[in-house]
């Protein structure tokens, strides 16, 4: 047997200087007692057979986890733990996956020692207490385990610029500004009896507890009683219960008062509500389409998407619905279809500015899947709901002509469905006036995963858009030459 | 006649307790090595406990309990007679820092009843931030409250010197926010979280952390959450779970919080007469994790039109509504399946995954990567265990049912 007696509680370092000796020597677990200064002393033991200090290089491999554990696991109370890391170190050397297998009793237990630890050191971090004492912060504490050492340098980051010191019955610490020192345990009465803004803290921690959420047991498995004799807000903690029943019950029985002056002679203020203005110009339009309840779309989108561009444009285009992108911005058209729609103009020599680009459903409609919002297309019932809106825009903008891309845009403008390919490349006369070109939506352009087939599409797309242009171009002729065009002077909406 | 700093504190603590947030976490980590003072790594931290069972990590205040709002749930609506108060902007940093140097509070939570409009109030509040940041050098923890339709340059502010942001939802339903806080424009509050999603995500850096996680965003690097009122107006728990869905991903909300309606002094006849069990509160937030970490869908976890089981705990129920599927081989189930077997954490999954590469699993071996054995075992075969025919058992959910201390609300 050889007994290995430590001078420090909870020091990795001396422990694995011992324990690179005794793997070094091939000592199995089983003949080797660890004891530590806290461990009772056997007048009757076999002397101690320290192994000799091994240079500090390293004697074995293990895996970074293991050290990392077994650094927390040292600071614990119980007296097995040297003897235990000694143990999972020397079956690391024959099986370094141990290590993975949680399920082994002595990794269970490593794991379980590591986890008191680090919680006892968070508890010090969240209840140690500073009273200011001259120019000095200082706090009594009383951990379960060996921690202050490793929990001291938290303060050190967060308190830098402050001179404190924590006390506990094993240890103390002291930060002077630069340097951080460790001295003997000591007594609660050498750390500083008071604090006058503790009558404060008081105060704020029975006026943020609510009387009538009384959840006793819950307090006491995050905040042990152990504790509350070094917390000042503990002392409040019997009455705040013995009076939650009572407070409850009066927040109760104090039912509705009159409301105050103040607030009645603001609602006097406040203008009768009127009836609901019937909408005359395209700013009302994009004012009230906010409040829409016209379908239930607008529950879970972010606000609606009206549409976009001068009141005196010539053409107006009319997609779908927003997507994820235009709906977090407000905005038509700028997501990946914008894009790829902002392109396809380009190309042409359409100048967006120019032309009012719309879509025929205002709020966008998704399913959520995790951290993505779904698409998903709108049905008739709320593309008819909808109508209302597209119609105001049209009754507003009188554009020449209207481009619906997709199926969407089709079954809005025309009232029906109708397949886009037996549309596509006829001038259209709408039935309420205007007239009317069928093409894809730029997201079907998006969506071809055959190469060639895309590039063939975005072409046909590009020609579509290209007859656009030339109407463009034509309108412009005309009204250059005092032709057909009843000139309409109405400002830009925007 | 003119208030002491104590009695403002009792005032504007009281009124900002309905807030249930209270979160430390999920911040970029910084510390005062080089100046300043305060810190943040990263874990949250829980100063103190109130008997109610919340955690007390920020200081949380209202810079004022006045309000031109009159939503009718709300302590500080214009027309209740409670008692009113206001801070100063060096008041509320004064204690703030008094309080964070004696290791009280992790920083501070600042909401603010609705004064002249909503750029005037936020433009207080986050005066209140700038001077903990850029005066004091504070590197604690702020968590500003959005007002909905302040001014951008106002919302970029906030989101410079804020680890987090939130703009409470309130309620469920579009409808329910028009009975009862008839001056909120549920569009308004979503495009806030829209607007500030889109900021932060503009803000954050290239590049991958050591863990091979984004970097958090530059500006508010705890991200934005809300709150949601339960049991004020009629929706239902899918309802509300939907609501929840749609907001995760939607805005890439951190946290939604569910505050059960609480009774409140002078409170509105508009409200039900009696508050919502707590236990429901206690399902929807069971239910929001498992959306967020189990990988179940909100239909799933309540069925429409439904509510929660307040006598088990919606995984439970789950696993006891499609008993077909269980039990399950932990030597063999994948990763997916196994989340869904009550008692086993993401934790413990982890740790079957990792062990059984190196070796069969027998029961014990289960219990020891688990906290309760009992609750898994009629839902696992190991190597040595098959639970026979307890899962046929009529009684199985009356058997899993906890024993009627759990059902108390208190």
């Amino acid at each position: 047997m050889k007994r290995v007696r430590l001078h420090s509680l909870n020091d990795f370092a001396e422990w694995r200087l011992a324990a690179r000796g005794l793997l070094l020597a091939g000592t199995p677990p089983e003949e080797v007692i660890w004891e530590d200064p806290a461990s009772a002393v056997d007048l009757f033991a076999e002397p101690e057979e320290r192994p000799p200090d091994v240079a500090a290089r390293a004697v074995g491999v293990v895996p970074p986890r293991f050290i990392e554990l077994a650094e927390a696991a040292v600071c614990h109370r119980e007296a097995m733990r040297f003897g235990l890391c000694y143990r999972l170190l020397f079956r690391l050397q024959k099986d370094r996956a141990l290590i993975e297998v949680r399920s082994d009793p002595d990794i269970s237990k490593l794991y379980r020692l590591a986890s008191e630890v680090r919680r006892d050191s968070h508890k010090m971090k969240a209840f140690v207490r500073f009273r200011e004492d001259e120019d000095r912060f200082a706090a009594w504490f009383e951990p379960d385990h060996y921690t202050l050492e490793r929990t001291a340098p938290f303060f050190v980051r967060r308190f830098a610029s402050m001179q404190w010191a924590i006390f506990t019955p094993y240890r103390s610490a002291a930060w002077n500004g630069d340097e951080l020192m460790f001295g003997d345990g000591t007594r609660k009465e050498d750390a500083p009896r008071g604090d006058a803004m503790e009558e404060v803290w008081r105060t704020y921690f029975a006026s943020i507890f609510n009387p009538a959420r009384l959840k006793v047991s819950m307090m006491k498995s995050e905040m042990p009683v152990k504790y509350w004799r070094n917390l000042p807000e503990a002392t409040l903690i019997p009455s705040l219960i013995r009076g939650a029943k009572e407070a409850e019950a009066e927040m109760v029985a104090r039912a509705a008062t009159i409301p105050p002056v103040r607030h009645q002679r603001a609602e006097a203020r406040k203008l009768a509500p009127e009836e609901v203005a019937e909408i005359t110009s395209l700013a009302a339009a994009r004012a009230a389409v906010q409040g829409c309840r016209r379908c239930p779309l607008h529950e879970y989108a972010t606000q609606a998407v009206f549409g976009e561009g001068p009141q005196n444009a010539e053409v107006m285009f009319v997609g779908e619905q927003p997507g994820d992108q235009e709906d977090l911005a407000g905005k038509p058209f700028v997501g990946p279809a914008g894009q790829i729609f902002d392109k396809a103009l380009d190309t042409v020599g359409i100048d967006r500015r120019r032309v009012y680009v719309t879509n025929a459903v205002k709020h966008f409609k998704f399913e959520p899947r995790g951290k993505k919002r779904i698409h998903q297309r709108p049905n008739v019932g709320e593309i008819q709901a909808c109508r209302f809106w597209v119609n105001l825009e049209r009754e507003f903008v009188r554009p020449k002509l209207i481009v619906a891309m997709g199926a969407t845009a089709v079954q809005s403008l025309m009232g029906k469905a109708a397949s886009i390919s037996s549309l596509r490349g006829k001038k259209l006369e709408l039935p309420d006036g205007g007239t009317l070109l069928v093409t894809v939506h730029p997201s079907y352009l998006l969506r071809l995963p055959d190469r060639e087939k895309a590039a063939e599409e975005l072409k046909h797309f590009e020609a579509d858009l290209r007859a656009v242009k030339a109407f463009i171009d034509r309108r412009g002729d005309e009204v250059r030459s005092g032709g057909a065009v009843t000139e309409r002077v109405s400002p830009a909406d925007r | 006649m003119q208030l002491t700093l104590q009695r403002k504190l009792a005032i504007l603590a009281d009124a900002a307790k309905y807030d249930a947030s209270c979160a430390s976490s999920g911040t970029e980590k910084r510390d005062s090595l080089k100046g300043g003072i305060g810190s943040t790594e990263g874990s949250g931290i829980c100063h103190s406990y109130a008997p109610d069972g919340r955690c007390i990590s920020l200081l949380k205040l209202l810079l004022t309990n006045f309000c031109v709002y009159d939503c009718a749930y709300c302590v500080n609506r214009s027309s209740s007679n409670v008692e009113r108060a206001r801070f100063g902007v060096e008041e509320v940093v004064a204690l703030t820092l008094d309080f964070y140097r004696r290791n009280y509070i992790e920083g501070l939570f600042l909401s603010s009843g609705i004064i002249r409009s909503p750029d005037y109030t936020m433009e207080e509040m986050v005066r209140v931030a700038r001077t903990l940041r850029l005066e004091h050098g504070f590197r604690g923890y702020i968590h500003l409250k959005i007002i909905p339709n302040a001014s951008p340059e106002l919302l970029a502010e906030a989101a410079l010197h804020a680890d987090r942001l939130s703009t409470n939802i309130e309620l469920p339903t579009d409808a329910s926010l028009a009975t009862l806080a008839p001056e909120k424009a549920p569009s308004a509050i979503r495009t806030a979280m829209a607007h500030i999603e889109g900021k932060r995500e503009e803000s954050r850096p290239d590049g991958k952390l050591e863990n091979g996680k984004q970097k958090p965003t530059v500006l508010a690097p705890a991200g934005q959450s809300t709150q949601m009122i339960v049991g004020a107006d009629a929706t239902d728990d899918s309802g509300i779970l939907k609501r929840s869905a749609s907001l995760y991903a939607g805005y890439g909300l951190k946290r939604v919080y569910y505050s059960a309606f609480s009774p409140i002094p002078d409170a509105s006849s508009k409200l039900p007469p009696q508050p919502p069990p707590l236990m429901r509160e206690h399902r929807l937030y069971q239910a929001d994790w498992l959306m967020r970490f189990y990988g179940f869908d909100a239909e799933e976890i309540a069925v429409e039109g439904g509510f929660l089981d307040l006598r088990i705990d919606p995984k439970l129920a789950w696993a006891v509504a499609h008993r077909e599927l269980f039990p399950l081989d932990v030597n063999r189930a994948d990763r997916e399946m196994l989340l869904r077997v009550p008692g086993l954490g993401v934790s413990s999954v982890n740790g079957i995954l990792a062990a059984r590469r190196h070796h069969r699993l027998r029961l014990e071996d289960v219990a020891r990567l688990c906290a309760s054995a009992k609750k898994v075992r009629p839902f696992i075969v190991a190597d040595d265990w098959t639970p026979g025919a307890s899962l046929d058992d009529s009684k199985l959910k009356a058997r899993l049912t906890a024993e009627p201390a759990q059902l108390s609300l208190f």
